[in-house]
């Protein structure tokens, strides 16, 4: 902009009229290309997203500001979480590199249109399908990789222990999420009365709860586990029975590229897949020997299911090598033995009672 | 207002006769002295003690924190990450780089008679942008990429403000000549654009730039998030820069628009060589302060999800591993900005009162 | 005519260097360019709001909004449409921003005044607060006045109680509220009686001062007939107003007024912010009357209030009132920082929750702007008229 400046300035000294604003004008052009030439992220409009980011060497995936378990960054910026375990999968695919992913911090408002504008190539942020972002929204949903519903967080000493009495009570939600549409209904149906404060960040709600400025912090159950360890008192605060909606969270690309929604869908398929079978990080190598014909299919070792994606043939193996099968990646996130301790509850296999299902690689 | 040039000479008085003449003048001002006075003992002990006397410094954790005082230990053990955001330990020497270049170009400008600072400054607006350009973001010159979404903390406070107001200031000439044009369909839409962004809260243009701007543009261009902030900030900015300037312009006597017409100068000529200089100049406390405003202004960019030194801040103060810093935190904040805006403010009242040639009645 | 001014001219100048042609040129270039740009604008806008599927129009505004929001000063419920919840937001943000120019206004000429004192630590003390305040970014301070001081209030149960009748935890203030019964009309109809009376006295004075120099104390009579005259009414009508006491009700005071803390906390920290910025104003504008004034005055022996009343402060108004316009208009436009502590404001309410929900980003980022831009132009305006009448007029 500077140089745009003492450009201006030089000519303004030197030149004729016309042809000064002529060059001024043109030095503006420069200046605003420039600029543009610089922070465009995305190609053309005629290349695909795979294209794309082949090209680009690295894959664009957008993720929350911070929520533990999910999408969180520690102080260097490094990414964990299963939303992040999402993404690094579809890296693994593509590159044979998990690390070939860069993440986009979003605020539940901008998540969606910094989809649809290219900014990121994938959305992995906590997301609820509903039929309106599927169908108004030009968006995909690619699958499920955490079915979640809403619940409350309360302070024990309120001594309430369902969410029916809960009637006049303060509710911090927050902004720009599905929970403030819920909550209403929820209320309105059982007739009673609450007072809803909006906050714009987790943060901001979790630090009002914390302060006392609602008795009841409601959010997706999952998010309610995270948000319960940020406190500075986890045990005095206690999750409500209650789910008083559905909320399938999973990964989003755009509409219009049918190859780009498969190989997120299949990216993810392959890693609920791998815990059927058994695959895992740690003996993925082994597996490669294996016999089955279903693990051969998966790690690629039979047939060219990576091909038919616009994908390497070993696709699968990488994806479970490097980052894990469905439930390592669940484990290791939000499972249990984390501050989230979360049991997989339907989360679980089909064979194991829960609803995780997927295609078979075939 | 007249002064005499000379000062009466200095009364030389005991303290017992300068607190009689100063606190306790006439009933009410005693009174008026107690209880401020009063006010003032039992707020600011317990404050420093807060401060300074009961708080942490050393340590290796939370645990180290007694709760009496302040646990300064949180700001210090985070520190790194209030000042780069995610940028990589190994590539903050060229962060280090820019902040001591900005010191070096900028500092000198505090310093009256320092050799060379005009110099420094015009560097500073000119060159270091370039350099930084370069430098931050990598790519070139065999420097390794640096995802803009990797910046944070203080340095991407200042590299928002610092690249919003200079990116503001030709297009704010630009608008205050237009609004000082003789051609009312020029200055019609010059009035409109300064009027229009003037009157609208930042954090809406932020959000117009976060949300909207990729909605404006065609398929298959788009910006980062952080151009798209910068751009709502430089137009918003833009706005005000202008009507700085324009003060600067109708301060400029209308002589020196006729002599500049009687010597045959063209419009441009006229604007560059003559009155501009002069304006300009007359401006650059107008100019600081919309900077300090400006400053302060780049925290609602937390709102749009960038980490800025407070947006750092906000999403430490939350994490389990420290319990209750918020105050520390914002403590923290409010101590870089006031240091930063304090000092700039002094600079530019000195540069005002220097300015002032005494024209005024 | 033409051909006169041409030929005046020895080397026959190009028309391009004739400024009335230039500068039309330059002009239609403009337009064109302003066209240009807009006209792609919308049309990218269109394209892409196609291609992703978004609705527009204003259509949406009749929709069920189906959300609660937490304070609202007109009738409000989930049921209603979004429209609505438009002036919901509205009137918050209009509530606060008067509330906080009050109060701003108030503290800045308090402390305006006291940095200027004689005493000694009361003009420090005044330094102090304007140097540290107006150097922090409001934003933070919000932060600070709403976590900080939210989290040293009780909760609901350990209310603080003042008589019985107001409390004070961290759900907010609860101060009973005045429910009119029948008959409350006459204590309206006194007040304007009592208005209009003020006035006619007012006009009365003055002519009467101009005609005899004897001066009528219309400040007294008037502040007695505005508090008499409705209080007669109102117990001629048999006192007809009940007050609602708040009551703690299951986890929350239910009934009365609540001021809830998220309005407290922007209220303090806009009235504060705002307020630091106006003492300068004020300081530097009773500095510009210059001293002679003060002793022109005295020599024509005008009491000091008198002095200060007729001669100081309406000098002082003339160089105060264009940059105390500004600082009205920063804090109405510092309002919207509510969103970030969730007091419901326009750009909380209806820039955030419903914007989210319907995704018309255009129309109502659109409707937001104008919103603000009629509050920005209102105030300049209302302001300028007031200047106009404070000018000193120049002959």
């Amino acid at each position: 902009m500077a140089r745009k400046l003492l450009k201006a300035y030089v000519s303004k000294n030197q030149l004729m009229f016309g042809e000064k604003t002529m060059r001024k004008t043109k030095s503006i052009a420069l200046g605003i290309a420039l600029a543009v030439g610089t922070f465009t992220a995305s190609g053309a409009m005629a290349a695909t997203t795979l294209e794309n980011v082949k090209e680009k060497g690295h894959l664009q995936c957008g993720v929350t500001t911070g929520l533990p378990g999910f999408s969180q960054p520690d102080e260097k910026g490094n990414w964990t979480g299963i939303d992040v375990d999402t993404c690094r999968a579809v890296a693994a695919a593509i590159f044979g590199d998990a690390s070939a992913v860069e993440f986009t911090p979003l605020t539940a408002k901008e998540r969606f249109t910094a989809l649809q504008s290219g900014e990121i190539d994938m959305l992995s942020r906590n997301t609820t399908w509903t039929l309106t972002r599927d169908a108004s929204l030009g968006l995909n949903f690619a699958g499920v990789n955490y079915y979640d519903g809403q619940g409350f967080l309360i302070n024990k000493d309120i001594g309430v222990d369902d969410a029916l009495q809960l009637d006049g009570a303060s509710i911090c939600i927050q902004a720009g999420t599905t929970t403030e549409l819920n909550l209403s209904d929820y209320f309105r149906a059982k007739g009673m009365e609450f007072k809803p404060i909006v906050f714009d960040t987790s943060e901001q709600t979790v630090q009002g709860f914390s302060a006392g400025r609602c008795d009841v912090l409601t959010s997706d159950r999952s998010q309610l586990a995270a948000l319960r360890s940020k406190l500075s008192d986890p045990s005095a605060a206690k999750i409500l029975p209650n789910t008083i909606s559905k909320e399938p969270l999973g990964p989003v690309v755009r509409q219009g590229d049918d190859q780009w929604f498969n190989i997120v869908k299949w990216v993810l398929s392959v890693q609920i897949n791998a815990e059927e079978l058994g695959v895992t990080s740690a003996n993925a190598d082994d597996m490669l020997k294996s016999d089955n014909p279903n693990i051969q299919r998966l790690l690629g070792t039979d047939g060219d299911m990576g091909a038919k994606l616009g994908l390497p043939d070993d696709f699968g193996h990488k994806v479970v090598k490097l980052v894990g099968n469905y439930g390592e990646m669940y484990d290791r996130n939000v499972g249990p033995d984390t501050p989230l301790g979360l049991d997989r509850g339907i989360n679980a296999l089909w064979t194991d009672g829960g609803i995780m299902y997927a295609p078979p690689v075939r | 207002m007249a002064e005499s040039t000379m000062k009466p000479p200095k009364k030389a008085l005991s303290p017992v006769k300068w607190m009689r003449e100063h606190l306790f003048s006439t009933w009410y001002n005693a009174l008026l002295t107690l209880a401020v006075g009063y006010l003032l003992v039992t707020s600011v002990g317990p404050l420093l003690n807060w401060l300074l006397f009961e708080a942490n410094f050393q340590g290796q954790d939370a645990s180290d924190c007694t709760g009496a005082g302040a646990c300064w230990l949180f700001i210090s053990q985070r520190l790194n990450f209030f000042i780069y955001g995610f940028y990589p330990d190994e590539l903050q020497w060229r962060v280090d780089a820019m902040f001591l270049l900005l010191a070096i170009a900028f500092v000198p400008q505090f310093i009256e008679r320092f050799p060379g600072r005009k110099w420094l400054g015009i560097f500073g607006m000119t060159g270091l942008p370039i350099i930084g350009y370069f430098l931050i973001p990598g790519g070139t010159f065999g420097l390794e990429v640096v995802e803009s979404t990797k910046w944070g903390g203080l340095m991407l406070t200042l590299i928002l403000a610092y690249i919003g107001i200079l990116a503001s200031l030709p297009i704010g000439i630009l608008l205050a000549l237009g609004r000082r044009s003789e051609m009312p369909i020029i200055r019609g839409l010059s009035v409109v654009f300064i009027e229009v962004w003037r009157a609208v809260p930042l954090i809406t243009v932020l959000f117009m730039a976060s949300v909207m701007l990729p909605l404006f543009l065609p398929e298959g261009v788009n910006f980062e998030k952080l151009a798209r902030a910068l751009i709502g900030i430089t137009l918003w900015q833009s706005a005000y820069m202008a009507e700085v300037i324009r003060g600067g312009l109708q301060a400029i006597p209308r002589g020196q628009y006729e002599a500049a017409d009687a010597l045959g100068l063209g419009y441009w000529r006229k604007m560059g060589l003559v009155i501009l200089p002069q304006a300009l100049k007359m401006v650059i406390p107008g100019i600081v302060n919309t900077f300090i405003s400006l400053f302060k202004d780049t925290t609602l960019v937390l709102i749009i999800g960038l980490f800025d030194v407070l947006g750092t801040v906000q999403s430490t103060v939350t994490d389990p591993a420290w319990q209750n810093v918020a105050i520390e935190g914002y403590v923290f904040v409010a101590f870089c900005f006031w240091v930063f805006c304090f000092g700039i403010s002094r600079y530019s009242q000195n540069l005002e009162r220097k300015l002032d040639t005494g024209h005024k009645t | 005519m033409k051909k006169q001014t041409i030929d005046s001219r020895p080397a026959g100048p190009k028309p391009w260097y004739d400024p009335r042609v230039r500068s039309l040129f330059f002009q239609v270039v403009a337009i064109a360019l302003v066209f240009w740009a807009g006209w792609t604008l919308v049309e990218n806008t269109l394209a892409n709001m196609e291609s992703r599927g978004i609705s527009t129009g204003f259509g949406f505004l009749d929709e069920t909004a189906g959300f609660g929001i937490i304070m609202s000063l007109i009738p409000y419920d989930a049921t209603m449409t979004y429209g609505r919840t438009f002036w919901v937001g509205l009137t918050n943000t209009l509530l606060v921003s008067a509330m906080g120019i009050v109060a701003a206004t108030i503290l800045g000429f308090i402390i305006g005044v006291a940095r200027l004192s004689s005493n000694w630590l009361v003009a420090k003390v005044s330094l102090v607060y304007i140097e540290v305040i107006r150097n922090i970014p409001l934003l933070l301070q919000i932060f600070f006045w709403y976590f900080a001081v939210l989290g040293a209030l009780p909760s609901p149960r350990q209310s603080i109680d003042v008589g019985g009748t107001m409390f004070l935890n961290n759900r907010g203030l609860y101060v009973p509220e005045p429910l009119t019964q029948d008959g409350f009309g006459l204590v309206w109809w006194a007040l304007a009686i009592a208005i209009a009376a003020v006035v006619g006295i007012r006009i009365w004075a003055k002519k009467r001062q101009l005609a005899t120099g004897q001066i009528f104390p219309t400040f007294k009579v008037g502040v007695a007939l505005l508090v008499l005259l409705p209080a007669i009414a109102y117990f001629a009508a048999g006192s007809p107003l009940e007050w609602e006491v708040p009551a703690l009700k299951g986890f929350n005071f239910g009934g009365g007024i609540t001021i809830i803390p998220e309005l407290a906390a922007l209220w303090v920290a806009l009235s504060l912010y705002t307020g630091s910025f106006i003492a300068e104003i004020v300081r530097s504008g009773i500095l510009s009357v210059s001293k002679g004034q003060t002793e022109a005055a005295k020599a024509l022996g005008l009491p000091n209030g008198l002095t200060l009343r007729l001669v100081v402060i309406p000098q002082a108004m003339r160089v105060i009132i264009p940059p105390l316009t500004s600082q009205y208009l920063n804090l109405a436009k510092n309002s919207s920082l509510a969103t970030a502590i969730g007091y419901p404001d326009l750009v909380a309410v209806f820039m955030g929750t419903t914007l989210n929900q319907t995704g018309q980003a255009v129309e109502v980022v659109a409707i937001t702007m104008a919103v603000y831009l009629t509050i920005s132009l209102s105030i300049s305006l209302f302001m300028n008229i007031y200047n106009r009448a404070v000018a000193i007029k120049e002959r």
